[in-house]
């Protein structure tokens, strides 16, 4: 009977397909980030001169590079600059995008006019061109293409932080807030943003896959990530140089990235459909 | 005498639109020019048809939303030359429970939470405002083992006892009741009816009652204050303004409530026609014209003034501009 | 010259739910006659819009299982195809609903809307739209020919409830079920659109089975009334019947919780408790649980109807003579 809303709704996850589903790859990445060390036979940047282009065999399960680095190892190290990017590119949209939803949907008025015109204005421009064109100026690095990513993303959230508050605002447990006597702070992040959180999840969890694949293109691209990191994406942008001696080099990260991204996508289509059942796909 | 609680004087409330790219601002008089006396003990219904502007005048009061014009002087004290320290004193005096049960608590919050929130916002120490909290939920006749639940697993009922409770834990001197029974069915509605009237004899509280349902206000109600288009129409006792409605609007509403006994449907009823009018495009002169039956080229071109008769009753009516005169 | 129109036979309506059945509305008869208004009338969540839906098997979710017989002029509803069923809704038994705004297409004009059923009767374009005029004045739609050339977003809530009826009176239906008609409407609407319902009945000879939960409206129009509690009918009878000689302990209750007093006479009764949940429901009468003269049998045993009059029946162990053989 006097069971939370939180308590509720973990009983019903286990009867969720996608949920359990994309729970279970997002773990199984998640533990292979935390004991990466203990998995991994080598290190990520241990090369073996006199193995160089192993074909995956007992020894090297995936093959080697180019500079006899095991393939296998750099993946599982990889694992954490993905994880690393998920978390904090995640988290810095949140940041941005729902102080600045929060502040436009309740205060509304001139501020509200002018930071949705900023967030209009992130979507005239495609994406990847921003993203470069901030890495220019910033420089290149993992670091600055997180940031990159966060600046062309944070407009959805608040968008719909917005959107969301302008309803909540209006509802009389705020009304009645205001008049005993809350603070506008108090009312953004003790009432308003506690009703959000459910969605907020949905849509973090949708736009992660989104997130890594961006971020892992501008490794791809040359200006993330800097050799000699196992960022996925730099690996197969290394090894598209050796693709016909090489096929696995590209192959295996590929491969490492697309059980990751659906692992999220899956993860997200399950807790949509168990936190918001409004915006179940049928 | 019965002192004043609540003094409107002239109160106004405009809004302003402004429709596309011209600058010409559009003026909705949601509160156009309400003076209103309300006293200590008292309660006062006020009623009308949706967009009267009676919502607005409850955020007024609530100080949600500032006036445009005129005074609101709630004990003595101005609303809007409060200093900041009577201002904190009054948000603890006026209380509030709105019409939807549903939404009037914090869908994440527990009972507890909820009850206990306006205590620890105005300094109380935790482990005293739950011993409120419990205080007030067995005023409201409910279980305290429902402190722990949360709003979607109670009843409509339920959820605006628990409003109640919330509204009365800072012992407040007036409540605001927006349509207080109007989601809830009729066998709760007449349990909360007497939960209100119980709690106003015991603590001597003084309520505005907010509704559409003139057979509520009949019942609960000392004074009613019926509103059209932004303006009072006519303010008086309860049976007054019931049995013996002077302005034509109050007379065609209260023909229009729903009876409560099928022999009176033969009796002859006087429909009103026409819809509510609108604040934006408001009719010129008496803003009722339009739909009055006794309309003359006089109520077309000017506002009629109000007018108290001997019995103490107001009306705003050029119909009884004779009778004042006497 | 009472005519049958429609007879419900023992209808139930169970919902398939995980681990068993959810009963929504149980062992429901009626009889309504050409050119009655027939008030259904309970609490929220008492069935009575589930059996309006399921007359034209208009239930959202196909997970329910309907028990007993529809006979509408004879023929039983239930081994209707879609197909003939398709040829009954909308030309023979009409339905309008609380909210006009979402039955209404925003896209068309409401005239269009309105002549669009008239021609699947094989009328001309033309022909259809000077009767949707006619229709239109026939409802007191103010200003019918601009009117029919609106959207629906550019109408109040009165009007866009005239252009339903309008639709569902353009087709002559020999039923009109109407699901809380004017819930949304202030009471002066109401009050016109009651009028309106009452003007058809007596020009055309429609049967009108109108589901509300408000008592006032009921002993405004309704000739015979079925009061529901938790699924079933507990009691029906003439509208005098009811408001005169409750006999269920539960109407008795509910007619003395109307709000048709003022405080000074004495406090409204109430009915402590609430209705249970369809999850919660047991054997024996259902309203056991809230009943002030409870007895053993109620908890075991689902009473009997009994009959008071040709008219008035009830359904309840207390009292009254059982009917031998149904």
């Amino acid at each position: 009977m006097n069971d939370s809303p939180s308590k509720e709704f973990i009983s019903s996850c286990y009867k969720n397909r996608n949920f359990v589903l994309g729970f279970a790859m997002v773990l199984s990445v998640i533990v292979l980030a935390i004991f990466a060390k203990q998995i991994a036979p080598f290190s990520f940047d241990e090369a073996h001169p006199k193995d160089i282009l192993v074909s995956p065999c007992s020894k090297y399960i995936l093959g080697t590079d180019n500079m006899g680095r095991d393939l296998f190892s750099r993946i599982v190290y990889g694992s954490r600059i993905t994880l690393q990017v998920a978390l904090l590119g995640a988290g810095l949209q949140l940041v941005f995008g729902v102080t600045i939803g929060l502040v436009c949907g309740y205060f509304g008025g001139l501020a509200d006019r002018c930071l949705t015109f900023v967030a209009d204005l992130t979507w005239c421009i495609p994406g990847m061109i921003m993203a470069l064109a901030v890495v220019t100026i910033i420089g290149s690095g993992l670091t600055n293409a997180i940031i990159a990513i966060a600046i062309v993303n944070w407009a959805s959230y608040a968008r719909m932080v917005r959107a969301k508050t302008m309803s909540i605002k209006n509802q009389a447990f705020i009304e009645t807030g205001i008049s005993f006597g809350e603070k506008s702070i108090a009312i953004m992040f003790r009432y308003i943003l506690p009703n959000i959180v459910p969605i907020l999840i949905v849509t973090v969890s949708m736009q992660l896959p989104g997130t890594i694949m961006s971020t892992t293109t501008l490794s791809f691209l040359g200006v993330g990530s800097q050799p000699p990191s196992p960022d996925w994406g730099l690996m197969v942008s290394e090894g598209i140089n050796f693709i016909s001696r090489g096929p696995w080099l590209c192959i295996f990260p590929g491969l490492a990235l697309v059980y990751t991204v659906f692992g999220f996508n899956i993860l997200g289509e399950g807790l949509r459909d168990l936190l918001d059942p409004r915006m179940k796909s049928q | 005498m019965s002192e004043a609680v609540i003094e409107l004087k002239n109160l106004k409330k405009y809004f302003t639109i402004s429709k596309g790219f011209s600058t010409k601002k559009i003026y909705v008089k949601a509160i156009d020019d309400v003076t209103l006396n309300i006293n200590k003990g008292e309660i006062i219904g006020l009623v009308g048809e949706s967009g009267s502007g009676k919502t607005t005048l409850a955020r007024v009061l609530l100080n949600l939303t500032k006036s445009t014009g005129g005074n609101v002087v709630f004990n003595g004290v101005n609303l809007s030359k409060a200093t900041r320290n009577e201002m904190k004193k009054l948000r603890t005096e006026v209380a509030v429970v709105f019409q939807d049960p549903a939404s009037n608590l914090n869908p994440r919050d527990t009972v507890m939470n909820s009850i206990m929130r306006p205590l620890i916002l105005h300094g109380m120490p935790k482990k005293i405002a739950k011993q409120n909290a419990v205080d007030s939920l067995e005023l409201v006749k409910m279980d305290v083992r429902y402190l722990n639940s949360y709003p979607h697993q109670l009843s409509g009922g339920q959820l605006q006892r628990i409003a109640i409770a919330r509204a009365l834990v800072l012992n407040p001197k007036v409540m605001i009741l927006d349509e207080p029974t109007s989601a809830l069915d009729i066998s709760v509605q007449a349990q909360i009816l007497n939960l209100l009237l119980d709690l106003q004899e015991s603590f001597g509280l003084t309520y505005l009652v907010i509704t559409h349902d003139l057979n509520v206000i009949k019942y609960i109600s000392d004074k009613v204050a019926v509103m059209y288009l932004g303006k009072i129409v006519e303010f008086g006792p309860t049976e007054e303004v019931i049995n013996n409605p002077k302005h034509p609007y109050t007379e065609g509403l209260m023909a229009a409530s729903p009876i409560m006994d099928p022999h009176d449907r033969d009796k002859e009823k006087y429909i009103m026609q026409g819809d509510p009018g609108s604040l934006i495009n408001l009719p010129s002169g008496c803003h009722f014209h339009p739909r009055c039956p006794y309309v003359s080229e006089h109520c077309k071109d000017e506002a009629p003034q109000i007018i108290v008769l001997p019995d103490g009753h107001q009306v705003d009516c050029h119909k009884y501009a004779a009778v004042k005169s006497l | 010259m009472s005519e049958e129109l429609l007879a419900l036979n023992k209808l139930s309506v169970d919902y398939k739910v995980k681990g068993g059945y959810l009963s929504a509305v149980n062992n429901v008869s009626f009889t309504i006659n050409k050119g009655e208004i027939f008030a259904i009338v309970g609490e929220s969540g008492c069935g009575k819009s589930t059996i309006a839906h399921s007359i034209l098997r208009l239930l959202p979710e196909h997970n329910e299982i309907i028990k007993g017989n529809i006979f509408f002029n004879g023929e039983d509803l239930n081994e209707y195809s879609e197909k003939q069923l398709e040829r009954i809704r909308g030309r023979e038994i009409g339905m309008i609903f609380q909210n006009p705004l979402d039955s209404l297409n925003p896209v068309y004009t409401t005239g269009f809307q309105v002549a669009e059923g008239m021609m699947l009767d094989n009328i001309s374009r033309e022909d259809a739209w000077n009767r949707v005029i006619q229709i239109y004045n026939d409802v007191k739609m103010p200003d019918a020919e601009k009117r029919a050339k609106s959207f629906p977003h550019e109408l109040s809530g009165g009007m866009r409830q005239r252009v339903m009826i309008a639709m569902m009176i353009a087709r002559t239906p020999q039923l009109l079920i109407a699901d809380e008609p004017t819930t949304a409407l202030d009471v002066t609407i109401e009050a016109q659109i009651l009028n309106i319902i009452k003007t058809l009945r007596d020009e055309f000879n429609t049967a009108v089975m109108l589901i509300t939960h408000n008592f006032g409206l009921v002993a405004e129009v309704a000739d015979k009334v079925a009061v529901m509690y938790a699924g079933e009918v507990v009691e029906q009878g003439t509208v005098f019947d009811i408001f005169d000689n409750p006999k269920h302990p539960y109407t008795k209750l509910l007619m003395k919780a109307l709000p048709r007093r003022t405080k000074s006479e004495g406090r409204l009764q109430t009915i402590d408790g609430s209705v249970p949940r369809l999850t919660e429901i047991r054997n024996g009468c259902r309203f056991e649980n809230r009943c002030p003269y409870v007895m053993e049998i109620c908890k075991s045993k689902d009473p009997d109807r009994r009959i008071v009059t040709e008219s008035h029946s009830f359904c309840c162990h207390l009292e009254g003579e059982v009917r031998n053989n149904e």
